[in-house]
C-alpha cells in the first residue's frame, strides 16, 4: 500500500563538484539545532566526521534497466540501502544522498521513478547542487559532470561568494542562469544558507509545482513581459549581450527551453506528442515540467519528468480569474528547439 | 485497495479463521519462521519474538539496528544487521555473535548450509564460514544481491549485477559466473540442485540450467518477486508478486521452459509471501490486503486462514513437521494456526 506524499521520508539528493563545499553544508544539516534527525548516505565513508549512527556508506552502483532504454538507469545501491533503512522508520525524519562530485544526479532521481518499494516509503525531495563561486566556471567548461549537476538543479548554492569580486559572482551566475534559469539560487559563504531553503521543498511533488512557479515567473517575467515572444530570453540570447546590467549567455550544449500558450492544448494531442518527445530525445532532456490548460478540462494538469520517465497527474480546478495557460520547462543538452516548438505548436486548439 | 467484499464466494470458501491463535509482536515484522515448535517473528530492528504454540512470547535480542537479512537451517536462524555482526539466534532464545564486520559495513545477506556453514555478505563481499575449515572470502564486481547454498556440497551462488557467481570455496578452481543482464536480488538453488533461479529488481524470475548453464526467463509479474518457495519435492516453485500465486513448474528435466505456470488463489490484492507445506502439495500465501490463504495445489481449493483488512502479510512459515503455519503483518499483528 502506496503511504499518502506526506508520510512518506523526504530525501534530499546533494550533488555539487569536488572542493565546492557538500561537506560543509551536509555538517550543517547534521550539526544544527533542528530537532529533526537525518539518515545519511555518503559515498567518502569515513570523511565526515559527524556522530550519526545512522551515516551509510554507498557505492554509487548505476544499472541499466531491462526494459530497452538506455538512459534508463537507476542507483542499484540506492534501491538496497533505502530498503535497509526503511526497517528503522520512526528513527529518522528524511535522508540525504551524498553524491560524489562526478556522479550524474540522474540515475539517484529515476531511482524514485522506477522503483516500486522506494516509491512506496520514500519520496525525491529535491536536487541540491552546491557550485564554488571561484572554480564554477572553469568547471562548466572542462567537467560535464559539473554542467550537469547544474542543469538538474532544484535549488543553487553558490558558494564561496567572498572569495570572488561582484563582476565575477554576476558572471558566474549568469553562466549559472544560462543553463538552469529555474532553480533557486542562494549565494552563500561557508555554506551559511537557511536549511529551510536546502531542505522539504518539495520539487519532485506534483501538487507543488505550483509553489515553484515564481521562479518560472522570475524567468519568463524579468525582462519585457513578451508574452508572444515564443523564443525565451534563457534560451536564444546571443553571447554575452547585456541586459538592464545583468549579462546573458548562451551555453552551448546545455539550456532550457521554455513554452507557453494561453490558448488551450488538445489533450489527445499533446499526451502523445510528450510520451514521444521524450521517448525519442529522452537522453537529451535531463528535466522537464509543465503547468496545462487543456480544452474542455477544468482541471489544471501537471507533469514533471527526468529524461524518459514522466509522472502527471491533474492537480486541481482551474481558479475562477486564472489565466488559463499552459507553460512547459525542458533542461536538457542541445535540445532540438525548433522541432520542440513546431511540435508543441501542433498541439494548441485552434 | 484497502478492503473488498468477497461478495457470493463468502459462503462457498471455507474458513478456519476461528482456528487461528492471534499474536501481538508488538513491533513491525519482516519475516517468519520456525526453529523446531518455536515459531520466530524477525523484527524490523533489534529483536525476534519467539512464540511457543501456547502463544506465549519472549523477545531475544539480537542486533543494536536494523535487521537486514535472516535465514535459517530450523535449529538457529543465522542474521545479520546495519550494525555489522552476523548473529545466530537458537529456540532457547539464545544469541551468539559469529562475525563482526571490521568496517562495520552492514550485513545484506545470509545463507545456512545444512551441514553448518553460514555465510554472509558486506557490499561486493561474501564470505563463508564451514563447519570445520576457516573464514574465506569471493569480492564479487557489484554488491551482492542474494545468497544461497548449494543443497550439496560447499558451494555458493553469489547473486550481483548482471549475473551470479558459483563458488566452491574449498576448491582452488575458479568461480563459474552465469551471465545475465540486470539486477539480481535473490537466489534460490532447487532442492535436487539442478536449477538455479533468481529474483532480479525487475518484475521478473531468471534461471539458469545448472548442466548446461540454459537460461530460463519467468516474466509477467507486476510486481517485484520477493517471496519464493519450492514445493513438496522441488515439483514447483511458488512465487509472490502477483495478484494470485505463480507456481512454475520444475518437475521434468527442463524445467519451466516452453510451459506455462499454474496460478492459484486469485485475489484482488498482490500476492506478498509464500510458504509451501514441507509435507503435502499445499500452500500458503500472504497478501497485501493481509489476507491469508491455504491453496491446494493439485486442484486449487482454498482455505481461509486471515480475512483481509490489515497491513500486508511480511512473512509465513511452516514448522518442518507440517502441524503448524505462522504468519505476520508488517504491522506485527500475527498469528498461529495448528494443523
Amino acid at each position: 500500500m502506496t503511504e499518502p506524499s506526506s508520510q512518506k521520508i523526504p530525501v534530499t539528493v546533494l550533488t555539487g563538484y569536488l572542493g565546492a563545499g557538500k561537506t560543509t553544508l551536509l555538517n550543517r544539516i547534521l550539526s544544527e539545532n533542528h530537532g529533526k534527525k537525518y539518515a545519511v548516505i555518503v559515498n567518502e565513508f569515513g570523511e565526515i566526521g559527524i556522530d550519526n549512527d545512522l551515516i551509510i556508506g554507498a557505492d554509487e552502483e548505476v544499472f541499466e534497466m531491462n526494459n530497452g532504454c538506455v538512459c534508463c538507469t537507476v542507483r542499484g545501491d540506492l534501491v538496497r540501502i533505502l530498503d535497509g533503512l526503511m526497517k528503522r522508520k520512526g528513527k529518522f525524519d528524511a535522508i540525504i544522498v551524498e553524491t560524489t562530485g562526478l556522479a550524474d544526479p540522474a540515475p539517484v532521481a529515476q531511482t524514485f521513478f522506477v522503483d516500486e518499494d522506494v516509491q512506496k516509503h520514500a519520496r525525491l525531495d529535491a536536487v541540491v547542487t552546491v557550485a564554488d563561486a571561484k572554480w564554477l566556471n572553469d568547471r562548466l567548461k572542462d567537467a560535464p559532470e559539473a554542467k550537469n549537476q547544474i542543469a538538474f538543479a532544484d535549488v543553487i548554492v553558490l558558494n564561496k561568494t567572498d572569495l570572488v569580486s561582484k563582476a565575477e559572482l554576476a558572471e558566474v551566475e549568469a553562466r549559472i542562469r544560462a543553463i538552469n534559469p529555474y532553480a533557486k539560487l542562494h549565494r552563500t559563504e561557508r555554506c551559511q544558507v537557511a536549511l529551510s531553503d536546502v531542505l522539504e521543498r518539495g520539487a519532485f511533488d506534483l501538487d507543488r509545482i505550483l509553489e515553484i512557479e515564481p521562479e518560472f515567473l522570475d524567468a519568463g517575467d524579468g525582462h519585457g513581459h513578451d508574452h508572444d515572444h515564443h523564443h525565451g530570453h534563457d534560451h536564444a540570447h546571443d553571447h554575452g549581450h547585456s541586459h538592464g546590467g545583468l549579462k546573458h549567455y548562451h551555453d552551448e550544449d546545455m539550456q532550457s527551453l521554455s513554452l507557453r500558450s494561453d490558448k488551450p492544448l488538445d489533450a489527445t494531442k499533446f499526451m502523445p506528442w510528450l510520451q514521444n518527445l521524450v521517448a525519442s530525445e529522452g537522453q537529451k532532456i535531463l528535466r522537464s515540467k509543465g503547468i496545462l490548460a487543456f480544452t474542455d478540462d477544468d482541471d489544471r494538469y501537471v507533469f514533471q519528468g527526468v529524461h524518459m520517465m514522466l509522472e502527471g497527474d491533474h492537480q486541481r480546478a482551474w481558479k475562477d480569474g486564472e489565466a488559463r495557460e499552459s507553460r512547459l520547462v525542458f533542461i536538457g543538452r542541445e535540445l532540438p528547439e525548433q522541432m520542440i516548438r513546431d511540435g508543441f505548436e501542433g498541439c494548441i486548439t485552434t | 485497495m484497502k478492503e473488498f467484499d468477497p461478495g457470493q464466494n463468502a459462503a462457498s470458501i471455507v474458513s478456519v479463521t476461528d482456528r487461528v491463535r492471534p499474536l501481538a509482536i508488538g513491533m513491525p515484522v519482516t519475516s517468519v519462521h520456525f526453529l523446531g515448535d518455536i515459531a520466530a517473528f524477525i523484527g524490523a530492528e533489534e529483536s525476534v519474538a519467539l512464540a511457543t504454540s501456547d502463544g506465549e512470547i519472549s523477545l531475544a535480542p539480537v542486533h543494536r539496528g536494523g535487521i537486514l537479512c535472516a535465514a535459517t537451517d530450523g535449529a538457529r536462524i543465522v542474521m545479520g544487521g546495519d550494525d555489522g555482526k552476523v548473529v545466530a539466534l537458537d529456540k532457547k532464545g539464545e544469541v551468539t555473535l559469529l562475525a563482526t564486520d571490521a568496517k562495520r559495513r552492514w550485513i545484506d545477506n545470509v545463507a545456512v548450509h545444512p551441514d553448518g556453514a553460514i555465510a554472509w555478505s558486506a557490499g561486493k563481499t561474501a564470505y563463508v564460514r564451514g563447519g570445520k575449515s576457516e573464514e574465506k572470502s569471493f569480492d564479487v564486481p557489484s554488491t551482492v544481491g542474494g545468497l544461497a547454498f548449494a543443497p550439496k556440497g560447499l558451494r555458493l551462488a553469489i547473486a550481483h549485477y548482471n549475473g551470479v557467481t558459483l563458488w566452491f570455496p574449498n576448491m582452488a578452481a575458479n568461480a563459474e559466473v552465469l551471465e545475465w543482464a540486470g539486477s539480481h536480488l535473490g537466489v534460490i538453488f532447487s532442492p535436487d540442485n539442478k536449477f538455479l533461479v533468481t529474483a532480479m529488481h525487475e518484475p521478473a524470475l531468471h534461471g539458469w540450467r545448472l548442466a548446461d548453464t540454459r537460461h530460463m526467463r519467468m516474466t509477467g509479474y507486476p510486481g517485484r518477486v520477493r517471496s519464493l518457495s519450492w514445493s513438496v519435492g522441488g515439483k514447483g516453485l511458488a512465487t509472490s508478486g502477483a495478484d494470485s500465486v505463480i507456481i512454475w513448474p520444475f518437475g521434468s528435466k527442463d524445467g519451466p521452459m516452453g510451459k506455462e505456470p499454474a496460478m492459484l488463489a486469485p485475489l484482488r490484492a498482490r500476492v506478498s509471501a509464500v510458504a509451501c507445506h514441507p509435507k503435502q502439495d499445499i500452500l500458503a500465501a500472504g497478501y497485501s490486503d493481509g489476507t491469508v490463504l491455504m491453496a491446494r495445489l493439485t486442484d486449487g481449493a482454498e482455505i481461509l486462514v486471515r480475512k483481509n483488512g490489515g497491513a500486508q502479510v511480511a512473512g509465513l512459515a511452516w514448522n518442518a513437521k507440517g502441524t503448524q503455519l505462522a504468519f505476520a503483518a508488517e504491522d506485527g499483528e500475527a498469528g498461529l494456526l495448528a494443523l
